[in-house]
């Protein structure tokens, strides 16, 4: 019986003293986990989840205080590699929220006063320009974020979809129906 | 004598269908109506159009100046009139039109001045710069810049390789070639070898075309050249380079590589013909042999211009027999549908298969995956195809990237030998696009990111640096008001002046702290200066944080 | 759409694989009623109806298309390996137990074909040796041996009706049986030996259909319908482990011919081992599945409670197959070397 307790009480103490170094050795500093989803999120810094951008959103999915379907730019996709590395349940996105096609915003030449101000707005650098100057949006840089928008005091700022060209072009998935399946009833 | 041909792995030995088109010589298409040029006809960037509608041009006059470093020139196929730059069919999988430059001939075929380059004179890589201008794109199907591939820099290039293999049934427009105008080739050849300094040069040439070789001999026998012809089993996808490469010096070109690594470089043998005719005789690239053939009424090799519509080349060749059903391009093996037969011959287009359902019967239904292992005996990148197809039918992308997806070279050997007739290509070719595509786009939130933290950071100093000035400004106006204390006006006028200097000092970095400065009306030159410039602030800001 | 390649090889098709494969087993099958008798050609086709009986009603409940999963073939092959591995003239329900454990249970609740994680034929033996071991050992006796030899009409009564001839009048021990009821007991291995159903080398008769596998093997290795790995693996691991057990006391061991040719080695070798949905697939996979799966066989035959040990010997290497192919994988073009999948 004594020898029992001792044994016990020996086996609780090395595992003890084992889990204390490791958490000295092992210590994990930052937030990980804000870095992983940040990782996910497509990094549009449009605010359309309620945030002031992806980073402030992914550090409070991390704390759990936001849900994992208020990114729209990252499509139902994101929401899924969400729920996966959080193992919380995929949610569809909320009424009125829904994922739109990649878009660039495109600024009227004949239009811009050259205001700053769309350049004040995008978040991401991707207007160049300088005051009283035309302003020009950098296609391949743009998010689709649609910021530059509103502020715009002459509205020569409009969204255009990306179209499918030769060269981002994607194979489809092979249509062939292994398993036919039964039609529906 | 015939020499060493070293074993590779995989490999099947389809239907041949070469005899339809290599009894008849090459067919020298005469002069089209319209061209239409693609400014997309190589790997690489698309070239940059230099015309407008409208515009007058000559044959062999630059209509596309090549954009960035792997991008090939696009030349006016003959003279005539710009009618349009447009987006147009092209030949490509997806079917999308494409930017293509229009051209209506005027009959007169009037051509710039061509000058022959004198290479004998040039130190090996130099020819490089004057090829750029001439357009030249590997003619094997990856249509690789050729000037590109010949100042490789890096590993130094012992071994020439010249691929004749033409493995892909029904393809026979290097076997004519070989067959008609060796020495013309060998001349490509040996400048090729001089470009790159290689010590030898090698010609792989499959065993089903003897006169080819025999051809290519002679050639090499009468230029007196340190080449060596060596005849390869026929053994599809021998003409892969790799696959050539290893079966001509038995050595593996490494994977995510390329065979200059091993000092090796890669020709196609029209490529060759098309780099002679650009040195020796100054002409750019304007016109290649494509075989025409599979179910029209005569089967021909035909040497047209770059951006003759296809349906004009399928009507040289008798035109399409009754019952035809589509048209390939390129093998059978490798090669996809064509959607318009109003798409323009290019640089990569190497035959052109009128299908019917006999020659091309319909695929039976796909069945599950039994696993038989037939697909990996048959892969020529050992790989095991029915792992990938597991993975990629689940899109399971981080698996097939495992399982080295990117090491499938899509020769379709897997597809073609499995008893369940599953489309195993197609799978990798869409899991292959989908990992690009993600990965595209991780990078580009990668730059969105940074570009997002450098402008809070930017934002962070600069309310800083304000907070700053404010700060220095009030204990100045404390110790101006102790002075002032006899001048209030004196006082009040001076505080205006430093504030609205403060402002102006302010606004004056403010602008420059947002790099609006440099402005050019060129977007590409903005793109570059803003890079440069973050390049430039971010370790001053580390530095500063 | 579907791309290139536009050409795929002729005559290849899921069917015409499997029919291959069941002509290679015909040698052996007209061995097998050359020496017990023509009952086992109403067990195939018992077997083959039961198949497709079985194979119709999943589908139907799965809600899967019928025509193309009954015409590929493979529970036909299932059934044949089946009614090969149970003994002849066995009462109707038994193969019929085992053809449910075959198709329903093993394939189509894991997915139908190319998802079973275990060899059918197998699973359907495996549950019949375990459930009905008394019916599982009454092999017919061979031509030589019986004392009556049951033609068809015979058979069929015995297979459908109960009949009224005993058992002991058409059946006897195998080989494998007498040799673990002489080790059991203490005797030697020549004590086993000398029992008459001891033939040459194995059993009487089943020594030359084991034989005739061998050959039906042969030629399917020549139509390159498997790769030679795993029979050689297979037999050679048994080979080389009934060896050592045999030079270590060759009074209580088998010779190592005696274990290549007796029961189902060469069956198993050559058309059960090589299943590919079941096996490993990749070439050092291969030689690992078959040299385990044969030295298993061994151990199972010396120590193990049941005479033959082919059938869980495959089992076993059937769930060990995904790990050993994931640890496997052979060379790619242009890598250094092979190994692990994955990072």
């Amino acid at each position: 019986m004594i020898s029992a307790i001792i044994v016990m009480a020996a086996i609780g103490l090395v595992l003890g003293m084992v889990l204390g170094w490791a958490e000295l050795k092992f210590k994990v500093t930052g937030n990980p986990l804000a870095d992983k989803i940040n990782d996910i999120l497509p990094q549009t810094q449009c605010g359309q989840c309620g945030f002031p951008g992806c980073r402030p959103y992914a550090e409070a999915m991390a704390k759990g205080e936001a849900d994992i379907n208020r990114c729209p730019p990252g499509g139902e996709a994101g929401i899924q590699r969400l729920a996966d590395l959080l193992g919380v349940e995929v949610k569809p996105f909320g009424a009125g929220v829904a994922p739109k096609p990649k878009s660039v915003a495109i600024i009227d030449e004949n239009t811009c006063i050259g205001c700053t101000l769309c350049i004040q707005a995008c978040p991401v650098d991707a207007i160049v320009g300088a005051s009283k100057q035309l302003h020009v949006v950098v296609a391949d840089l743009c998010t689709g974020c649609e910021l530059c928008v509103t502020p715009c005091p002459v509205d020569c700022i409009h969204m255009e979809v990306v179209h499918e060209t030769v060269n981002n072009w994607k194979w489809r998935y092979p249509v062939v129906p292994i398993h036919p399946e039964r039609a529906a009833p | 004598m015939n020499g060493k041909v070293y074993p590779i792995p995989g490999g099947l030995h389809p239907a041949e269908h070469k005899a339809e088109s290599n009894a008849r010589t090459i067919l020298v298409a005469p002069l089209a109506e319209r061209y239409i040029v693609p400014l997309r006809q190589h790997l690489g960037q698309a070239a940059r159009v230099l015309v407008q509608a409208g515009d007058t041009v000559l044959k062999g006059q630059i209509i596309g100046t090549p954009d960035g470093h792997i991008s090939a020139a696009v030349h006016a196929p003959t003279s005539g009139r710009v009618l349009a730059v447009e987006p147009r069919p092209v030949a490509h999988p997806s079917g999308l039109p494409d930017l293509c430059v229009v051209i209506e001939a005027d009959g007169a075929d009037t051509a710039v001045e061509m000058h022959p380059i004198d290479w004998r004179n040039l130190a090996p890589g130099e020819l490089a710069k004057p090829l750029a201008a001439m357009g030249l794109a590997g003619q094997g199907g990856a249509v690789f810049p050729s000037h590109v591939k010949l100042a490789p820099g890096g590993t130094a290039i012992e071994t020439l390789i010249l691929n004749g293999a033409e493995c892909e049934p029904w393809i026979t427009c290097d076997d004519r070639l070989m067959r008609e105008r060796a020495t013309a080739i060998m001349q490509g050849a040996e400048i090729m070898r001089h470009t790159l300094g290689a010590k030898r040069i090698l010609v792989g040439i499959e065993d089903n075309k003897p006169q080819a070789a025999e051809a290519m001999r002679g050639a090499c026998a009468q230029l007196k050249l340190a080449a060596r012809v060596t005849v390869v089993p026929t053994r599809y996808p021998s003409g892969g380079a790799k696959q050539l490469t290893q079966l001509l010096t038995g050595l593996e070109t490494p994977s995510g590589k390329i065979s200059t690594d091993i000092g090796i470089q890669v020709f196609n043998v029209a490529t060759a013909y098309a780099l002679y005719r650009a040195v020796e005789l100054g002409e750019p690239m304007l016109s290649r042999v494509v075989s025409v053939t599979g179910h029209v009424a005569e089967p021909h090799n035909i040497e047209a211009r770059l951006g003759t519509p296809i349906v004009d080349l399928i009507r040289l060749a008798g035109g399409d027999l009754a019952g035809v059903t589509g048209h390939i391009i390129g093998g059978p093996m490798m090669g996809f549908d064509l959607d318009d037969t109003a798409a323009p011959l290019v640089k990569s287009v190497n035959c052109v298969i009128a299908r019917n359902p006999a020659l091309f019967p319909r695929h039976p239904p796909a069945m599950p995956c039994t696993r038989c292992g037939q697909c990996a005996l048959a892969c020529p990148a050992s790989l095991q195809p029915f792992e990938l197809y597991w993975h990629a039918k689940a899109k399971n992308l981080d698996k097939a990237r495992a399982y080295k997806l990117f090491d499938c070279i899509e020769c379709g050997c897997c597809s073609h030998v499995c008893p369940s007739h599953i489309p195993l290509v197609d799978y990798y070719r869409f899991a292959k696009s989908e990992i690009v595509a993600a990965d595209r786009a991780k990078q580009a939130a990668e730059g969105a990111r940074q570009r997002h933290e450098f402008q809070l950071l930017r934002q962070e100093r600069e309310k800083q640096e304000k907070a700053a000035r404010l700060g220095k400004k009030a204990s100045e106006r404390l110790e101006a008001g102790a002075v002032a204390a006899d001048d209030p006006e004196a006082a009040r006028k001076k505080a205006i002046l430093d504030a609205a200097i403060a402002r102006a000092k302010q606004a004056k970095e403010t602008v420059q702290a947002k790099n609006t400065e440099t402005l050019t009306p060129e977007q590409q030159r903005q793109i570059d200066a803003i890079e440069a410039r973050r390049q430039a602030a971010s370790p001053a800001t580390e530095h500063e944080a | 759409m579907i791309g290139s390649p536009f050409v795929l090889k002729e005559h290849n098709s899921v069917r015409f694989t499997m029919i291959k494969v069941m002509a290679a087993l015909i040698p052996g099958t007209l061995a097998h009623a050359w020496f017990f008798g023509p009952g086992i050609w109403l067990s195939l086709i018992w077997c083959g109806l039961l198949g497709i009986g079985f194979e119709a009603m999943i589908l139907v409940v799965r809600g899967r298309p019928l025509q193309a999963a009954l015409t590929d073939g493979s529970v036909l092959l299932t059934a044949w390996l089946l009614a090969l591995s149970v003994p002849t003239l066995a009462p109707w329900w038994l193969y019929m137990t085992g053809m449910f454990f075959a198709v329903v249970v093993a394939k189509h609740l894991y997915g139908g074909l190319g998802q079973n994680l275990f060899n059918p034929a197998m699973v359907g033996y495996g549950a019949l040796i375990i459930s009905f071991p008394v019916y599982m050992t009454q092999w017919a006796a061979p031509a030589p041996l019986a004392n009556y030899l049951p033609n068809l009409s015979d058979a069929f009564d015995l297979m459908f009706i109960g009949g009224n001839i005993t058992p002991d009048a058409y059946t006897s021990a195998t080989v494998l049986d007498s040799l673990k009821t002489a080790t059991r007991g203490g005797h030697t291995v020549m004590d086993a030996f000398s029992q008459p159903i001891h033939g040459l080398i194995a059993g009487k008769g089943m020594e030359l259909v084991a034989m005739m596998y061998l050959f039906g093997g042969l030629f399917l290795i020549a139509n390159r319908l498997i790769t030679w790995h795993i029979p050689a693996a297979f037999l050679a691991a048994i080979a080389l482990t009934a060896g050592v057990l045999w030079q270590i006391d060759p009074a209580h061991h088998a010779d190592p011919l005696f274990h290549l040719l007796a029961g189902g080695a060469m069956l198993g070798a050559f058309f059960i081992a090589t299943d590919p949905v079941t096996a490993c697939t990749t070439p050092r996979g291969k030689l690992i599945f078959g040299g385990l799966a044969g030295f298993l066989t061994v151990i199972i035959r010396t120590y193990g409670g049941y005479p033959d040990g082919v059938a869980f010997s495959v089992l076993i290497l059937n769930s060990a197959a995904p790990l050993i192919d994931a640890f496997s994988q052979p060379r790619v073009f242009g890598h250094a070397k092979g190994g692990r999948a994955g990072r």
